[in-house]
């Protein structure tokens, strides 16, 4: 690593690293709590070293519970402190469904607007890690209808770095989500403190274009960045813009880009049925609805249970099938 | 295939009792309390308010002035001993029914009925009182509790947190892992549970097939179960646990037994699943009763009585007209409390909703 202030090369979960460390140092009441975080550092190190430097009472092995771990955070929260919580993966949220919904959620307007929950969830989520069953969901849609929740998704190690930070100094409980299959994809992250950042609710154009809009979040920016490049060699030219935040949605910035290209494809690995895309159509529906040349087309995981890993390239969104979205977006 | 129910073994013993039903003062060596005649005066004081409160809301339930309102009839001595026990740096964590541990923290019961007469979602600032929000979802407090106790530990303050729940949460999955976490982390934490023998219709022979107490051994830390119609038991007990909580400790779990003498709320009908005869045999058991003839004992003659019964009436008037004055939240009001910060979504439906309820001049049609 490199001085801070610097740009140095990591690894995504490296960055997250980065920034939790940094959060740690820069406040006293950020906490982390989850199931193997402290001396293993994570299944996935991404809280490696933290439990060393911090002391075990702020990076705390719990009991192997998650209903406990947020239902724990809570009251530290009501107590003054500022819990990052990991969930070691995404099928293992849903024991702490309640404490995240009916709790952590509604707290805040439970309590009158008396008590904030500045609580962050990590989840690594999404596939093609050939994992066994419940380690490759994409479960963002449940939370992101939760009313109380932020929730964004990281796909790159910059804004894993920064995004960290962001969410742990929100006074929101944020549901922080990590493509689980980029942990170790490495790119540039300027260390330390960055005020012309983008604020962690706004969406980035990640790749600009003039043709079609691929819009993605987590593992997804990275297929649809690999989309455009291959339909520049066809002559097209896509813009890819980067959701980053899930809940709130940055419409303006989904908006101006479908008014300029005019074709949408929305991709996500998550099941189809209520996902982020539908809700994404809806929205540019009413918003632009005369602009637009086509159908918001979605290219989504299938509305089915997670299947086994020999054949979840199958089911996962691809270069090929965003391809086809576009292509189907010109058929109108 | 339908089995026989079959009781924990234990049900003929209250635990620990410092003041039998019929108010004679017995001491037990392993909990001893000293109080003053003027603190048992202020602990009936409390029962009787909270008993005249709880009438008074029951009522104003039928008058339809309240949606729902869940008595604590017969828990008095429960909560008010526990809640008495609270130093004001500590934190209760409690579901819907603790009226008299809300009493003690020194919310007002029109703050309270903010919550059942559909006025708000919460009726006090649970900082400000050092007591969570009313917790309907079973259970899910007990971990809020542990997690603010694990604060204290942090802070190095000299606190406890407390859980307050009932037997049906201890069939709940968070309450076992609220006694994990507690248990492994030694928290500043005193899990209360008032055994008042029936989850809406479900006996305890529905939760346990041990006496609750006795779950604490299994996660490795001191259960006791306590006459919950006996506030002195209570206070003693509790104020012991907190004790040695606040001391590094760790946890106890509490068994207050003790019995819900009315319905499980204002929509429930025990008539359907439970025996009269068994209501009457608690009923003289009555945790007021015991205190009265205590303290007559002691020598506190009628004027006293007569007073604290006008101070009930007074609280009484005060609380009807306070419940139909409490008035309803903005609806557009509702969007800003959600988050604390900013937020697109809620600023466009708030206005969306302003603009539909601005569109009508008169007053709408219902439905």
């Amino acid at each position: 690593m490199s001085e801070p202030g610097g740009t140095t090369t990591l690894a995504l979960g490296a960055a997250i690293n980065a920034g939790l460390r940094q959060a740690m140092d820069d406040d006293p009441r950020v906490l982390v709590l989850g199931e193997d975080v402290g001396r293993l550092g994570g299944v996935f190190r991404v809280t490696d070293g933290l439990q060393k430097d911090f002391g075990g009472d702020r990076v705390v092995d719990t009991p192997l519970a998650e209903s406990g771990i947020v239902g724990a955070a809570i009251g530290l929260a009501v107590r003054g402190y500022r819990p990052v919580c990991e969930i070691q993966f995404d099928g293992f949220v849903y024991p702490a469904f309640d404490q995240v919904v009916s709790q952590l959620a509604k707290l805040r307007t439970r309590s009158g607007g008396t008590l904030a929950m500045p609580v962050v969830i990590r989840i690594p989520y999404g596939g093609g890690i050939g994992a066994v069953e419940h380690h490759s969901e994409s479960n963002e849609s449940y939370f992101v209808h939760t009313a109380g929740l932020r929730v964004v998704a990281c796909s790159s190690p910059a804004d894993g770095y920064r995004m960290i930070q962001e969410a742990v100094r929100s006074d929101d409980p944020v549901v922080f989500y990590e493509p689980k299959r980029r942990y170790w994809e490495k790119g540039p992250v300027r260390l330390g403190p960055a005020a012309d950042d983008l604020p962690l609710h706004r969406a980035r154009v990640v790749r600009p274009g003039t043709d079609a809009t691929v819009v993605a979040h987590g593992a997804m920016v990275r297929v649809a960045l690999d989309a455009a490049e291959a339909a520049r060699a066809e002559g097209r030219s896509l813009e890819v813009v980067d959701l980053r935040s899930l809940s709130p949605l940055d419409l303006p910035t989904l908006v101006d880009s479908a008014r300029r290209t005019r074709r949408v494809v929305v991709v996500h690995e998550a099941p189809r049925t209520l996902g982020l895309g539908a809700e994404i159509a809806a929205e540019l529906a009413d918003a632009c609805f005369y602009e637009l040349e086509a159908p918001v087309q979605r290219v989504t995981g299938y509305d089915v249970p997670y299947p086994p890993s020999r054949v979840e390239e199958d089911f996962l969104p691809d270069l090929d099938r965003v391809l086809d979205a576009v292509d189907r977006t010109f058929g109108y | 295939m339908s089995q026989p129910l079959i009781d924990p073994p234990g049900q003929d013993d209250p635990g620990v009792q410092l003041l039998t039903p019929g108010g004679r003062r017995v001491a037990d060596p392993g909990h001893p309390l000293d109080v003053d005649l003027p603190t048992v005066q202020g602990l009936l004081r409390d029962m009787t308010l909270l008993r005249r409160f709880d009438s008074e809301a029951t009522a104003l339930q039928r008058q339809g002035e309240l949606g729902l309102w869940a008595s604590c009839l017969g828990q008095e001595a429960a909560q008010v001993g526990a809640g008495r026990a609270l130093a004001p740096a500590d934190f209760a964590f409690t579901s819907y029914r603790e009226h008299g541990v809300a009493w003690c923290r020194g919310i007002r019961p029109t703050q309270m009925l903010r919550f059942w007469r559909g006025s708000a979602h919460g009726g006090w600032d649970p900082r400000a009182a050092g007591m969570g929000n009313y917790t309907v979802i079973i259970g899910a407090q007990a971990l809020h509790a542990v997690g603010y106790a694990m604060g204290i530990q942090r802070d190095g303050a000299d606190a406890a947190a407390m859980a307050f729940f009932g037997d049906g949460a201890t069939s709940q999955g968070d309450v076992a892992e609220a006694f994990t976490f507690a248990a492994v982390s030694s928290a500043p934490v005193v899990f209360f549970c008032q055994n008042n023998q029936w989850a809406i219709s479900e006996p305890l022979s529905r939760q346990t097939r041990v006496p609750l107490w006795q779950r604490a051994h299994g996660f490795g830390f001191p259960g006791v179960r306590v006459d919950g119609n006996d506030v002195l038991a209570v206070l003693a007990v509790t104020r012991a646990a907190l004790a040695q909580a606040r001391a590094g400790g760790g946890p106890t779990l509490i068994e207050a037994f003790t019995y819900r003498m009315a319905a499980h709320t204002t929509s429930d009908d025990p008539s359907r699943y439970r025996d009269a005869a068994e209501v009457d045999q608690w009923r003289a058991r009555d945790p007021l009763l015991r205190v009265e003839r205590y303290l007559r004992a002691e020598g506190v003659g009628d004027a006293w009585f007569d007073d604290l019964g006008a101070e009930a009436d007074d609280l009484a008037e005060g609380i009807r007209s306070g419940a139909r004055a409490l008035p309803d939240t903005d609806p557009l009001a509702v969007f800003d409390l959600v988050y604390a910060e900013p937020h697109p979504a809620m600023a466009r439906q708030q206005a969306e909703l302003a603009a539909h309820l601005a569109s009508f001049t008169g007053p709408r049609e219902p439905g």
